[in-house]
């Protein structure tokens, strides 16, 4: 809110990116959301993804939709434009966004009801048209602003502060996009930040669709024994399978990686990510096996996180339709018809 | 009774046996005769099999409603016989497939009914089920053109025009033409009295309907993204766009495409992306009906609060509800003039032909650009999906376009500070950055509260300041915004007010009245908010008849809300059972309101 001012404290041993900016210039306004709250942590994340990125503020669009997760955009790269749309409907907005401009970063934050409830459609279509955005979805298993609801994302037997246990069978935000093609698929908790943040990065930098779904406890609706997204729950059954390391272009890999365990992959803008498997039988780039591996750790009752799948082969959204690379925001539009002398021969059609 | 020019055609036939292209032909070589011709789809919501009729006003006169009357009823479909033939006016004709034994339906003293068998012929000379259902249809083309007297010079340079690539149609098609055309002046008195003799009255002009106009204005206006989902009757519009696109919108030098269309999962999302896509400079339009405006209305309010440019067509059809999807109506005028919850109103646009349409398309990116708001283009189906005579546009060279207030990346960097929402020239409309031009350009959109400056609020008084503002850019919009079409006969202080495709059988009914030496003056509006000029126009006069297609006088409604019309002086005249409006309608009910008064 405005009257809650942030202190514009100057740090000068700050480090700087190649931009000059220190990850300050990268903060949004003070945070309205519950103290404890895991989305903040995945917007702090996102500031040093986006800092380390040196990504210049202004050519990065946030979007977002309705709901505590979509309220964080503000929190975050201040001087970037921020979209806060309606319930559901941010990935439509992004689409058409990025139809106009396609050289700015898009990052969109969800929250599991306004992907997997109200916006559930937006949510599976954007990916089909392998829309080029980062899509962070904050998933709690709950509606925090009306007061602790459960959202689609809820497990069976989860129990809810007050009421009954949850018995239909979640949405998994993971293996709907497995199934849609969805070219980069991600799973991580908002408590650990250095899994975090280079699966931000490398979303931010892949050329498509790129899911990065966020275990992100509410602390007030959804924080109790009994709940399977609560902290103490998520930390109990989480799983690395296969971490990335992100490397930026023109930069050498620098770690020591043991045979068989890395796999190095180069993005589209020259960037690389290298995928460390922690449990060597995964394999993220075959949707069958992924997807067989998910469902089997699911109904264990595993939490599997890191790089679950990932596709740079497939083409995104313009490419796909064969459109120009300049942004069509910026065609003059006196060259975008055949003026008046073809008017008149468009119009012979018609005698 | 004889007439030359005057004649109303109307054939019925089954939906998908390829009539469309025979009506085609009939009302292009009318027109090619120099005749202004009125072309009506009665069409069902169906892909094949149901009854569908095609009316064909042949109008001298260059009239462009149609006619409440039938002269010549080709009934080609069994299903239909006994309303076809109820549907002739006395002394008019009837034509049926006289292959079967005549039916019992088909008796009526009044009017005269003439056999041909059709099928029989085309089943002698064609081969193949499809084919000789294809050319059944054709071969009425040839029987009309003997009755009525239609150049068939005309006719077969139409045909080679339409099957120049496929030169083996010619031959079949024009056979069967001639097999109609044939038996009719070897077995019946032709030409009937009612009849066509060419004119020079086209010369100039186009036959096309609305949505392929406006298609056509959306790609002159520069837009470069098009989002939409599938519905009746708007369907054509975008398609029209890209079939324009696709010839005028490849990159030179890559072959790529400098627009996007983008088939949206459902209205909502269409929507989303219009408001994406303006948000970040690109002219972005979506053409849907009402269904998809009331599954828009959520994201055309964030538009008109969060002030995001937005083109919208509206092709009305019949409602509510599902209502009847391949029949007229202005029927959504409120829910579009209000689209969404709070305090919103919406700027809308009415053109009352293909050639406002092309006009009015171009016009309404300036419109949505300069207000920073949504404007919604209020076509119908009888405009969008109909063929009109109208003058050929023009496209002017000189034309610049509202690009509205847009800070440049130098403006920007010579900008002490700037907010998005601040009311700097007292015309309640702000500045917009667009993202990527400049830091300094950079703010949050939102449909939350929000002061001035652009920062989210809580506060009642900072909170009332931005939708106060909102009131003021609502007056300058009433005054950019189209003037409306006012025309003072010698009348008296009664008129005749009316929006969009009201006005061709408003200005017949007017004529007609005059005949009557009943003197009504004329107003047509073109815009909302109400323009002053139709305020005024109101106020100066004892009873206004306001014409429109819908039932709950809707327009009636509007100029009370918005130009403090006084309801007493408006007296409806309404029309909604889905077909377009015609004069006589209009004239009946101004008479009989006339003769009450006088009787008062």
């Amino acid at each position: 809110m405005t009257y809650i001012q942030k202190p514009s404290i100057t740090h000068p041993g700050l480090p700087k990116n190649t931009l000059g900016l220190t990850a300050r210039d990268y903060e949004g306004t003070v945070s309205t959301l519950c103290a404890g709250c895991g989305h903040d942590s995945v917007t702090a994340a996102i500031i040093q993804a986006v800092f380390e990125l040196n990504i210049e503020p202004h050519m990065l669009a946030k979007m977002s939709g309705i709901g505590c997760s979509s309220k964080t955009p503000a929190y975050f790269v201040s001087e970037a434009h921020g979209f806060n749309s309606v319930h559901g409907r941010m990935p439509s907005v992004t689409t058409g966004a990025n139809a106009a401009n396609r050289a700015l970063t898009y990052i969109g934050v969800s929250g599991d009801g306004d992907s997997l409830s109200i916006g559930v459609g937006q949510f599976v279509h954007a990916i089909r048209r392998n829309l080029n955005m980062c899509y962070v979805l904050e998933n709690n298993g709950v509606y925090g602003l009306t007061k602790g609801q459960f959202s689609a994302s809820a497990d069976i037997g989860s129990k809810p502060k007050k009421g009954e246990a949850n018995q239909q069978e979640p949405i998994d935000p993971i293996s709907t996009a497995l199934s849609l093609g969805a070219t980069f698929i991600a799973r991580s908790f908002s408590g650990d930040k250095e899994q975090l943040v280079p699966l931000i990065k490398g979303a931010l930098m892949h050329n498509g669709f790129a899911l990065v779904d966020v275990i992100s406890p509410c602390v007030t609706f959804n924080d109790h024994v009994g709940s399977t997204k609560s902290y103490a729950h998520t930390r109990e059954f989480y799983h690395h399978v296969v971490d990335i390391d992100f490397v930026p272009p023109a930069e050498e890999i620098k770690a020591a990686y043991e045979d068989g365990e890395a796999m190095t992959i180069e993005l589209h803008g020259g960037s690389k990510i290298v995928l460390r498997k922690v449990d060597k039988s995964y394999d993220p780039t075959s949707r069958a096996s992924a997807f067989k591996y998910l469902r089997e750790h699911f109904n264990a009752g595993e939490i599997i996180t890191g790089l679950l799948y990932i596709d740079e082969s497939r083409k995104e959204m313009h490419d796909l339709m064969g459109n120009i690379d300049t942004p069509l925001s910026q065609l003059p539009l006196d060259t975008l018809h055949p003026g008046a002398k073809e008017l008149k021969s468009i119009l012979k059609r018609y005698t | 009774m004889a007439s030359i020019n005057d004649v109303v055609i109307k054939i019925a036939t089954v939906n998908g046996t390829g009539s469309a292209s025979a009506n085609g032909l009939l009302r292009k070589a009318i027109f090619r005769m120099g005749i202004p011709v009125v072309g009506k789809n009665y069409f069902p919501s169906n892909i094949q099999g149901l009854p569908t009729w095609y009316e064909i006003r042949v109008t001298g006169a260059g009239y462009q409603s149609r006619a409440n009357r039938l002269d010549v009823m080709v009934a080609m479909n069994a299903q239909t016989y006994t309303r076809d033939l109820a549907d002739v006016s006395p002394g008019g004709w009837l034509i049926y497939d006289s292959t079967w034994p005549r039916s019992k339906l088909l008796d009526r003293e009044d009017i005269t009914v003439l056999g041909i068998p059709l099928s029989r012929m085309c089943n002698e000379t064609f081969d193949g089920a499809r084919a000789r259902i294809l050319m059944k249809n054709i071969s009425y083309v040839g029987v009309i053109a003997a009755l009525i007297d239609i150049d068939l010079d005309i006719v077969t340079q139409l045909i080679e025009e339409t099957f120049a690539d496929k030169s083996h149609l010619i031959d079949s098609n024009m056979q069967a033409i001639r097999l109609g055309f044939d038996y009719a002046m070897e077995n019946f008195v032709c030409p009937l009295p009612k009849k066509v003799e060419a004119l020079d009255k086209t010369k100039g002009h186009i036959v096309i309907d609305g949505n392929t106009a406006a298609g056509l204005g959306c790609m002159y206006a520069g837009a470069t993204v098009g989002a939409w989902y599938p519905i009746t009757p708007s369907t054509s519009l975008m398609d029209a766009f890209q079939a324009f696109c696709s010839e005028y919108r490849i990159d030179a030098e890559t072959g790529k495409h400098t627009y996007c269309i983008i088939q949206a999962e459902d209205e909502l999302a269409a929507i989303g992306m219009v408001l994406g896509a303006n948000w970040n400079g690109a002219r972005s339009f979506t053409s849907t009906s009402g269904p998809g405006i009331s599954l828009m209305s959520e994201f055309i309010g964030f538009a008109y609060y969060a002030e995001i440019p937005a083109v919208i067509f509206n092709v009305q059809r019949t409602g509510p509800s599902t209502g009847m999807p391949t029949r007229t109506q202005q029927a959504d005028i409120l829910s579009s003039a209000y689209a969404s919850h709070g305090d919103t109103k919406q700027v809308l646009l009415f053109p009352a032909d293909p050639y406002e349409c092309f006009g009015t398309a171009v016009a309404a990116f300036d419109f949505a650009e300069r207000l920073q708001t949504p404007v919604m283009v209020l076509s119908d189906l009888d405009i969008g999906m109909n063929d009109w005579v109208v003058p050929e546009f023009v496209w002017d060279e000189n034309y610049v376009p509202d690009r509205g207030k847009v800070l440049s990346a130098q403006d920007l960097e010579e900008a002490e500070s700037f907010y998005r929402y601040l009311d700097v020239d007292g015309d309640g409309i702000p500045y917009r950055s667009l993202p990527g031009t400049h830091p300094k350009g950079s703010y949050f959109t939102r449909g939350s509260g929000h002061t001035k400056f652009g920062a989210y609020t809580e506060d009642a008084d900072e909170y009332q300041e931005v939708v106060d503002r909102l009131l003021v850019k609502w007056e300058t919009a009433r005054d950019i915004l189209p003037e409306p079409d006012i025309e003072y006969s010698k009348s008296n202080k009664a008129a005749i007010l009316t929006i969009g495709s009201g006005h061709a059988a408003c200005r017949e009914a007017l004529d007609r009245l005059q005949e009557q030496n009943v003197n009504l003056n004329y107003c047509r509006i073109k815009a909302f908010p109400i323009h002053k000029l139709a305020q005024e126009f109101i106020a100066k006069h004892d009873v206004v008849y306001v014409v429109e297609q819908n039932r709950d006088a809707q327009l009636r409604t509007l100029l009370i809300l918005d130009a403090e019309a006084d309801p007493k002086k408006l007296v409806p005249v309404l029309h909604y059972n889905g077909n377009p409006i015609y004069s006589d309608f209009i004239v009946e009910k101004a008479l009989e309101e006339i003769s009450k008064g006088q009787a008062a």
